[in-house]
């Protein structure tokens, strides 16, 4: 891609950055990886005139230079790293017309890195509504820089922007630190230059006030570090020198006439944020979510499995039988299924949460739970993540990066998985259906949606206490801030949703969808294999039952089910037996615990084939199945009352989903977190489902 | 106003007017100027994002249970923790020393 020049796209949150974005690049864009860190990168292609091209980026919105989460840094670790594929030619800052004082902050300290850099004020179809209005020409002199005024959403401005963005070259540099430099120390700073006579002075000054993110400079500035408390002082003082210059520069070229300002923020806001019916809306919408998942998703979920079911189905008619044969129709295939039946439930969930992040809810939402939630050890901010948590965890953990107190984030990431997910929902329904009688309590609920919704409450109950108690045991020191920006209000752009609806369903069907299948395929193999009596087994059983006059199809299945017994899977779960003995359980559901590890809803179709049963979609089947099942010990119902309840239990409890623990090890970059949740999550689990177990039978 | 006694020489009762209004002594609705005494103690973000000495600052709600505060200041709508808050001075308008 070097015959295109690099543009990065930089600005506050909330200015519009992301539609300017899409304006720009359409559908030509990709999210990949910064080299080194988890967050997201944005990219996409445009062409700026008939001869220039252009890759852009789309760097995470940030106030400040100075980072404070782990997104925000990247705008800083790109600019700072000259060297780096990222590296702009030139930048293109993106203002809003509206919060044009504190978008100018951050774009002094761009500017002050000396890359050409083109200042677009965004929204300015709103300016004849705020009674703004800006004297362009001015702006240009007073910041030596270009202005452009754009409307991502009219289209207006762009190619005039486009213009200016593809030759860098004729663009000013307004380089003005040294006239803060001056009125903070004079001496510091020469004394600062020495470090590197060759270097910007901002650039080392940012080497130094910057020196945890910005691990790879060369020079040695340990003399400048002595003193934390007269650095953040001349940060201080910066910022106010900044924001100063900034004042000045706007008396001259930015009106405001409040008399024409519309008050809709304010009257929203009393609705939003109101003590009682903040709250009564915000369950609405939350309601909305939960029906919109599990009712609505259902149908394409229904389709999807049905798809997938078929499919092996047929491939197992029509190709010859073998090994190849095999790992496509019973690994690949339900793999592959096993993701893919997830994206209507996270798709839909995505939709609706962009629609309340662009709309500028969500930040009300922060501002009415977070005094709750922080009892427990977590932030405003959690609320998203264990919203996200009933659709899957992993999207969850990844949306905690906008936390910024690390111990708020890592409680949140350890917590969330106790929130009831989509693939725990097959699991509880079977079981549900065997040992709850569907009947009606008090006229109007039914029992058995009584039991799931208890359920729920029991997970996210799970998720609190255990924040709780994390709060109470993690002794970290975590001093941060909590700041939230309010956005005004606005209508989402589709478009913008849609984008993010796109990109977040990729992310996870890769993410995810690499674990799970290649655990379903090792699960695959394990329930092939064995050792080297397992390949007789087939023969004997046909000889012994020979004599039984048994139909082709009877046979078939039974030796399919001995065959389980034999294999690897099956010798793991004879050697289990004893220590899930006390929760209630034999060695098939030992087998189908252990296989729940590739995604919770494999459980099913592993008793499915444990139980020799032919037509794994049919739920109804494997229903009469189970409900069937003889425990050899006692001559009872295997899935009596108290067994049914010690599964549930153990579901909603246990951490069975390799593809969390995975991300998580990412977030947190280390193997201590999952271990630790592993394993907690594991002991809670076996002991609640014990004490079912042993109390009820 | 609040006050503190500060035991003084021989039986003298001294009363000296301290100033504690901070952004989480006002009233909703209610506006004061960001003082310029003490201002290191303003978080670096926070100053970023426009909560500047001098600057005037209106609370415009506060959460159920007393806790975040919903502001703005120079133009930035922002919610803050009380704690944070708290630590931010307001210029006293009505300076009054009294000794008594």
């Amino acid at each position: 891609m070097k015959d295109s020049i690099q543009v990065s796209l930089i600005g506050n949150p909330n200015t519009g950055k992301t539609s300017l974005f899409n304006r720009l690049t359409g559908l030509n864009q990709k999210v990949g990886n910064y080299p080194g860190i988890t967050v997201d990168k944005k990219q996409g292609t445009c062409k700026l005139t008939s001869e220039v091209k252009a890759v852009i980026t789309d760097l995470p919105g940030t106030y400040s230079i100075n980072p404070t989460s782990i997104d925000e840094s990247i705008v800083l670790k790109v600019l700072n790293n000259t060297k780096g594929e990222n590296y702009p030619d030139v930048i293109l800052f993106v203002a809003d017309v509206e919060n044009l004082k504190r978008n100018l902050l951050l774009f002094t300290q761009v500017q002050d890195l000396g890359v050409p850099t083109v200042l677009a004020i965004n929204m300015v179809d709103e300016m004849g509504k705020k009674g703004i209005s800006i004297d362009t020409e001015q702006l240009e002199k007073e910041l030596q820089t270009k202005v452009v005024l754009v409307s991502a959403k009219k289209n207006d401005g762009i190619s005039e922007m486009k213009e200016l963005l593809a030759n860098p070259a004729s663009l000013p540099l307004g380089y003005n630190f040294s006239s803060i430099t001056a009125k903070i120390n004079e001496q510091y700073f020469s004394e600062l230059q020495k470090v590197n006579p060759n270097a910007s002075l901002y650039e080392l000054w940012l080497s130094v006030t910057q020196k945890s993110f910005l691990t790879n400079s060369k020079e040695d500035f340990s003399s400048f570090l002595d003193d934390v408390t007269q650095l953040k002082k001349y940060q201080q003082k910066e910022t106010i020198y900044r924001y100063q210059r900034i004042n000045e520069i706007l008396k001259k070229t930015y009106t405001l006439d409040r008399s024409k300002a519309t008050d809709v923020r304010s009257r929203l806001d009393r609705i939003f944020t109101h003590k009682f019916f903040g709250y009564f809306i915000f369950f609405g919408i939350l309601l909305l979510i939960f029906q919109s998942i599990f009712d609505w998703a259902t149908v394409p979920m229904d389709y999807i499995d049905g798809v997938f079911g078929s499919l092996s189905e047929s491939l197992k008619a029509q190709l010859p039988e073998g090994m190849f044969t095999s790992l496509l129709t019973d690994g690949v295939i339900p793999g592959i299924g096993g993701v893919v039946i997830f994206i209507p439930q996270i798709a839909i969930l995505f939709f609706l949460i962009a629609i309340l992040e662009e709309s500028g809810y969500m930040s009300r939402v922060v501002f009415l739970m977070d005094k709750i939630m922080r009892r427990f050890g977590l932030s405003g901010k959690s609320v998203i993540p264990l919203i996200s948590g009933t659709a899957c965890a992993i999207p969850a953990i990844m949306a905690t990066r906008t936390i910024t107190s690390w111990k708020e984030r890592l409680i949140t990431i350890l917590v969330t998985p106790f929130t009831t997910c989509s693939a725990r929902l097959p699991v509880y329904a079977i079981l549900i259906a065997i040992i709850i009688p569907d009947k009606k309590v008090f006229g109007i609920f039914n029992l058995q949606g009584l039991t799931l919704l208890g359920l729920y409450v029991l997970g996210f109950s799970a998720a609190l206490i255990a924040a709780y108690v994390l709060n109470k045991v993690l002794k970290m020191k975590s001093k941060s801030l909590f700041v939230i920006e309010m956005p005004d209000y606005k209508i989402p752009s589709l478009k913008n949703v849609l984008f993010s609806v796109i990109e977040k369903t990729k992310s996870f069907v890769f993410d995810a969808g690499k674990i799970i299948l290649s655990i379903s395929i090792i699960l695959w193999f394990l329930a092939t294999h064995g050792p080297s009596s397992y390949y007789e087994v087939e023969e004997k059983v046909k000889t012994e039952l020979a004599s039984q006059n048994l139909s082709e199809q009877e046979l078939e299945q039974l030796i399919a089910s001995v065959k389980m017994e034999n294999s690897f899977i099956g010798i793991a779960g004879k050697t289990i037996e004893p220590v899930v003995k006390p929760m209630g359980y034999d060695w098939k559901l030992g087998i189908g615990l252990i296989a729940s590890f590739a995604a919770r809803e494999v459980f099913i179709g592993t008793l499915a084939t444990i139980y020799s049963i032919e037509g794994v979609e049919d739920e109804g089947t494997i229903k009469e199945r189970m409900q069937a099942e003889i425990n050899p010990d006692t001559g009872e119902k295997r899935f009596d009352f108290a067994t049914g309840m010690s599964l549930l239990i153990f579901y909603v409890f246990a951490m069975q989903c390799m593809a969390t623990l995975a991300v998580v090890k990412r977030e947190t970059k280390s193997w201590k977190w999952p271990v630790v949740q592993l394993v907690a999550m594991g002991i809670i689990a076996y002991s609640s489902a014990t004490l079912v177990y042993q109390f009820l039978s | 106003m609040h006050f503190i006694r500060v035991p003084a020489l021989a039986g003298i009762v001294v009363l000296k007017s301290v100033s504690l209004n901070t952004i989480a002594s006002l009233k909703i609705g209610e506006s004061g100027i960001i003082s310029d005494e003490n201002k290191h103690s303003i978080p670096l973000k926070l100053l970023e994002m426009g909560c500047l000495p001098g600057v005037e600052v209106t609370l415009l709600q506060i959460a159920p249970l007393n806790d975040p505060m919903y502001i703005v200041v120079n133009g930035s709508h922002l919610a803050i923790r009380k704690e944070t808050a708290s630590k931010i001075k307001l210029m006293n308008l009505e300076t009054q020393d009294c000794e008594r």
